[in-house]
């Protein structure tokens, strides 16, 4: 039988070091991947995810399943992050929204892309990555709180109430940016979505 | 429904997130609609793209981080974890402690308490005792009972001789 998060977090509570294992392999990816896309850097996204354990760890022996384990746990990450984009330490590392989508930036391979990629008509839109590129630019684009609601909507399959209370705001307020946050996205990625929207 | 009320529900839509009867509001409302029916259909088309980003894998190092910090963590011991480290010492020193809290007790010196000990209690006393000693004046200076025969033992030299019946 699988444990839920909530037992888990117990059990890691009660001394479990096996457990705190289990959490880090059920979340390491997913944590990685949001970190990664909020702060667009990998080295930086790694460093945050390893402080969110590190985090969780510290925090086991107060730890109370008043909440979702993933909504504690994604608080904290959010925070994390949304401090560290604002952190001058990191500042130079980041791609600024104005400047040009980068090649392999997952790999931290940084390479402006070329004005034909830039401007991609719909058949270079359906070869190479350029097309990833452009999503991942027109999330990039966002501003910071839209960003991690849509992550956290789209990536992470979080409900609304979880959402509202990772980003601290209501419901309603959440549903409104989340709206927002999809209307820049289908403006910014007008050309693919209306190709996308044909079929 | 209006096409603003729509925006709003747009997302819960595509989500299935409405209850049955938003849902059958909001589909009546798009099939009339042809713009919030393209919008519904743009967002789902977002929706879509946002799917075909790729997933990372953590580097091989990062779990080896993890566990480095959590173990560099301070282990937090309770008041009590001396007792789980050193059972042995721990029941040493509480004999020894209830060893010295007996021996405290027991050659501690008794001491009596008499009422001249306090100087107070001892006045107290005396004042008690002043009628007896009045009275014990009065009956050595009173002059009939010194013509009373005393005790034959003690009282003899005061006794007048009496002749012994021949």
């Amino acid at each position: 039988m699988v444990r839920t998060d909530v037992q888990l977090m117990l059990d890691v509570k009660a001394g479990d070091e096996a457990s705190f294992e289990l959490l880090l392999q059920r979340y390491r990816t997913p944590l990685v991947n949001f970190l990664f896309r909020m702060v667009r850097n990998r080295e930086q996204a790694e460093d945050l995810a390893q402080e969110v354990f590190l985090r969780v760890y510290r925090a086991r022996e107060e730890y109370v399943p008043s909440a979702k384990f993933t909504t504690w746990l994604f608080r904290i990450a959010t925070n994390l992050a949304l401090n560290s984009m604002r952190d001058t330490r990191y500042q130079k590392l980041e791609v600024s929204i104005d400047a040009p989508v980068t090649v392999n930036a997952e790999d931290g391979d940084e390479r402006p892309l070329d004005v034909a990629e830039k401007h991609p008509n719909i058949e270079q839109h359906l070869v190479g990555d350029v097309r990833v590129k452009m999503i991942r630019h027109a999330i990039n684009k966002l501003p910071e709180k839209q960003r991690a609601a849509v992550l956290l909507h789209k990536y992470q399959e979080l409900d609304y109430t979880e959402i509202a209370k990772i980003l601290s705001c209501s419901e309603s307020a959440l549903k409104s940016r989340l709206f927002r946050a999809y209307e820049a996205l289908r403006v910014e990625l007008a050309p693919l979505v209306a190709h996308q929207a044909r079929h | 429904m209006s096409c603003e009320k729509m925006e709003g529900r747009i997302l819960g839509y595509l989500d299935g997130r409405l209850n049955e009867s938003e849902r059958l509001d909001a589909e009546k409302h798009l099939a009339a609609c042809a713009a919030c029916r393209l919008r519904v259909n743009e967002f789902r088309a977002v929706s879509g793209l946002l799917d075909e980003l790729s997933v990372i894998e953590p580097s091989p190092e990062f779990d080896v981080r993890v566990h480095a910090r959590v173990a560099a963590e301070p282990v937090k011991e309770s008041w009590w974890a001396w007792l789980r480290i050193s059972p042995r010492v721990a029941f040493a020193a509480s004999m020894l402690l209830l060893a010295a809290i007996w021996m405290g007790y027991y050659q501690q010196p008794q001491q009596v308490q008499l009422p001249w000990n306090n100087p107070v209690e001892a006045d107290a006393q005396m004042m008690q005792d002043l009628p007896v000693l009045e009275d014990h004046d009065v009956l050595s200076n009173f002059e009939p009972l010194k013509d009373l025969p005393g005790k034959a033992d003690d009282d003899s030299d005061n006794v007048p001789q009496q002749q012994q019946p021949m």
